[in-house]
């Protein structure tokens, strides 16, 4: 497929530049009519993934990609969603299986996918107050009561942050570690909170 | 019953009290305890709390090749009703931690616990928001296999511990967690 395909017919949407596959950054109001045209009338029917990303210092902060494939041309396209707000419309209507997938980016990232018919967590409980791959969310957690009041009472346990210092994944550094370089990061743990 | 070592334990120096044949004929001197616990220690019906790969090799422990049934074991129970010893085989989440909770909850006392692995220990490699760092912190465990994951072996080491600890009880139905006697209650 030509880009001109897609960018002719959606003028907001733009060329990306990408190694391996043709790579659209599309406007949120246009997702469902490109990924509809894709689907039926470039052949590109099957959603292959769908993610969230957490661009930190962008505005909007989140995007959600998109990989399509398709299966009579064999080739790729992805499509880069900047979500305007937190959400974007939801390709679930068009694919279902961007449902779970869906549910996912928002559980881990907080965005919301409008016209989502299951808008749940699908990972961490409904209750759960944080969106735990956000980029300022650390990765030992934040200390939150128990998903179950009940057995909260019996143990007296709480969902508290995991130990971060020392450890297996602690490599001494030096010539030969190839240990995992996040875990050197010391500065802050447990006992030190993140500056 | 003659051959087992436990009762043979039990009896004290042979020529003066213990099992005379001369004398006692057929008739074997024990304790209540002692019978109620070889009993229980060799036909252990597991709950398998499978949550990770762990639980493949509890599958391997459960096969013809490593056999868990010499030791009574081979009865895997997927109701808690009918089980009394939960092996938790894998990484508990926080979200997990609530039904493994409930499951032990509704296993028929006596029961015991059996943390299978690194994960199930204390969170193993998972050091995250959303392990549960070992589930010792939820219920009470017997024995901690280490490992990841343990190779069905140390399983069965594991579970002959396990034998070891029933027979050396008490008639006792309490439990310690965290090291204070605490009353088994129901939730749920």
């Amino acid at each position: 497929m030509e880009a001109a395909v897609l960018t002719d017919r959606f003028p907001r949407t733009q060329v990306l530049p990408a190694q391996d596959m043709p790579t659209y950054q599309v406007a949120g109001e246009d997702l469902l009519e490109t990924v509809r045209f894709l689907r039926d009338a470039q052949g590109f029917d099957l959603l292959a993934d769908l993610c969230g990303i957490d661009w930190k210092d962008r505005t909007p902060r989140f995007g959600v990609v998109i990989h399509l494939l398709s299966t009579t041309h064999k080739e790729y396209v992805r499509l880069h969603v900047g979500a305007v707000h937190d959400a974007v419309p939801s390709v679930s209507s068009l694919h279902p299986g961007a449902n779970w997938h869906e549910r996912e980016a928002f559980d881990m990232f907080g965005i919301r996918f409008d016209g989502h018919p299951d808008p749940r967590r699908i990972l961490m409980w409904d209750a759960y107050p944080y969106h735990p791959l956000r980029k300022d969310f650390p990765l030992a957690g934040i200390e939150v009561p128990f998903p179950a009041a009940d057995v909260a009472e019996v143990t007296g346990q709480s969902v508290k942050p995991a130990p971060m210092m020392g450890g297996p994944f602690v490599s001494p550094g030096g010539k030969m570690s190839e240990g995992e370089p996040s875990a050197l990061d010391q500065s802050w743990n447990e006992e030190k909170p993140k500056a | 019953m003659g051959g087992c070592p436990n009762l043979r334990q039990t009896t004290m120096v042979k020529s003066d009290f213990g099992y005379n044949s001369k004398v006692e004929g057929e008739v074997i001197v024990t304790r209540a305890d002692a019978v109620v616990n070889w009993v229980r220690s060799h036909s252990v019906w597991p709950m398998p709390m499978g949550l990770a790969c762990c639980a493949i090799e509890l599958m391997g422990a459960g096969g013809s090749r490593f056999d868990i049934s010499r030791f009574g074991m081979e009865v895997m129970r997927f109701s808690p009703r009918q089980a009394d010893c939960m092996i938790v085989a894998g990484t508990v989440t926080y979200k997990m931690a609530e039904v493994v909770r409930r499951i032990y909850d509704q296993m028929a006392e006596p029961k015991w616990v059996v943390a299978m692995g690194a994960c199930a220990s204390t969170g193993g490699m998972y050091r995250s928001y959303a392990t549960l760092q070992g589930v010792d912190n939820i219920v009470p465990v017997d024995i901690y296999i280490s490992g990841c994951p343990p190779r069905p072996e140390a399983l069965l080491d594991g579970m002959m511990l396990l034998q070891e600890k029933i027979r050396q009880e008490g008639g006792s139905l309490k439990r310690t967690f965290r090291g204070r006697t605490v009353e088994t209650k129901i939730v749920r």
